[in-house]
């Protein structure tokens, strides 16, 4: 390590030739998420008070299930997203980063599907 | 690397504290980080009084006072005392400057000195910047062309183009801005840094040069580019007014421009 150069270390394996699609989506899903959370925010106090059949009704009509869905996957694509990036920055031994990395992809992934799943049994009806 | 405590090699203990200088009754305090690799112990903090009535105004000069006069041992570069060379940058009450731009009488009480941020310690104030010299190179900080100069003058640019220049130029590579910056201090093994950074983007903005695609090629990596999170402490220390962190968006933008 100690004999070579500087430039050798810094150039390592070079440039991985990505990660801007990486960051564009990143701010595409945060700017997604304001109307989306608003929306979803006005749903939840407009139904504050509502009994149990109409909670149903209500989430389970289409506009209202397109929203949950498009804020689920928006979420969780985002949270996927911001989340690797924070381990990547803190976690320096490759082995805790690999093992995290995938309970990131794993738990983003298995948590958006149980939620997309219930949105869309409200749709449904079952 | 993240590190959250220091090692204990590192802890800075209470040093050295040097009388007063004879008959002066304006004085500023100096509390200035200490570590010599000539021996074992752990670094520590040694106190100055700098008399203001023989003294020039800058922090520099109350460096180069307490040098000449109270303690040859103490280490720091300098060299162009006005702000070009870049060689006096440490951390001055806590924030990144130049020693030399920066007025004894811009602090208020004590004056408390550290080398540079997270970046190896030579000695005292003198900070190891190999790693970041080498990032520097590592983008060609060179005009690169196919097409052969005109045989008979310079290669042309209009005024235009010129100004993109402004607030890019300026930069004198002192690395304040990289060594405020967290990111760097985390991941400066791969992620380029503001300074190294803005200077990529320097040449991205030159007109003259040819190989813009090439350069965006080598900077689009989820390191070396994409660590910047736009903390913004490189525009806030920044000795000479620029704005690293919008250059940095500007590579960023590029990025997006060139896919569609």
């Amino acid at each position: 390590m100690g004999m070579r150069t500087p430039l050798k270390n810094v150039r390592h394996l070079g440039s991985a030739k990505e990660g801007t699609i990486h960051w564009w989506h990143q701010k595409v899903t945060a700017v997604a998420l304001i109307p989306l959370f608003v929306i979803a925010l006005a749903y939840v106090v407009a139904l504050v008070g509502a009994d149990y059949e109409r909670v149903r009704y209500i989430l389970g009509l289409p506009f209202t299930t397109i929203i949950l869905l498009l804020l689920i996957g928006t979420t969780f694509y985002h949270l996927k997203l911001g989340l690797q990036v924070v381990i990547e920055d803190y976690i320096h031994v490759e082995f805790n980063k690999v093992v995290l990395l995938l309970l990131n992809n794993f738990f983003c992934a298995v948590v958006g599907l149980a939620a997309a799943l219930a949105t869309l049994k409200l749709a449904f009806g079952g | 690397m993240v590190e959250l405590t220091l090692p204990k090699n590192s802890r800075v203990g209470t040093g050295k504290t040097h009388s007063k200088p004879d008959g002066a009754t304006n004085t500023k305090t100096f509390n200035v980080y200490r570590w010599s690799p000539d021996d074992t112990e752990n670094p520590r903090i040694d106190t100055y009084y700098v008399n203001l009535d023989d003294c020039g105004p800058m922090i520099l000069d109350g460096l180069i006072k307490i040098k000449n006069e109270i303690d040859p041992t103490l280490t720091f570069r300098r060299s162009c005392r006005e702000g070009i060379c870049g060689s006096c940058a440490m951390n001055i009450n806590g924030t990144n400057t130049l020693a030399c731009t920066k007025g004894m009488d811009e602090v208020n009480g004590d004056i408390n000195i550290y080398p540079l941020p997270h970046q190896p310690v030579v000695k005292d104030l003198v900070p190891d910047l190999t790693n970041f010299y080498a990032q520097y190179a590592s983008i060609k900080p060179w005009m690169q062309t196919q097409t052969p100069p005109p045989p008979d003058r310079e290669r042309l640019q209009s005024k235009e183009d010129r100004e993109k220049l402004d607030g890019l130029y300026e930069c004198i590579l002192c690395a304040c801005c990289s060594t405020s910056c967290p990111s760097y201090w985390w991941n400066s093994d791969r992620f380029l840094g503001p300074a190294i950074l803005l200077q990529a983007y320097r040449w991205l903005a030159d007109s003259r040069d040819e190989n813009t695609g090439e350069r965006l090629d080598n900077l689009e990596d989820p390191f070396r580019l994409y660590r910047c999170h736009t903390i913004m402490n490189c525009a806030n220390t920044c000795p000479k007014g620029l704005n690293p962190a919008k250059a940095i968006a500007e590579i960023k933008k590029m990025m997006v421009e060139r896919r569609g």
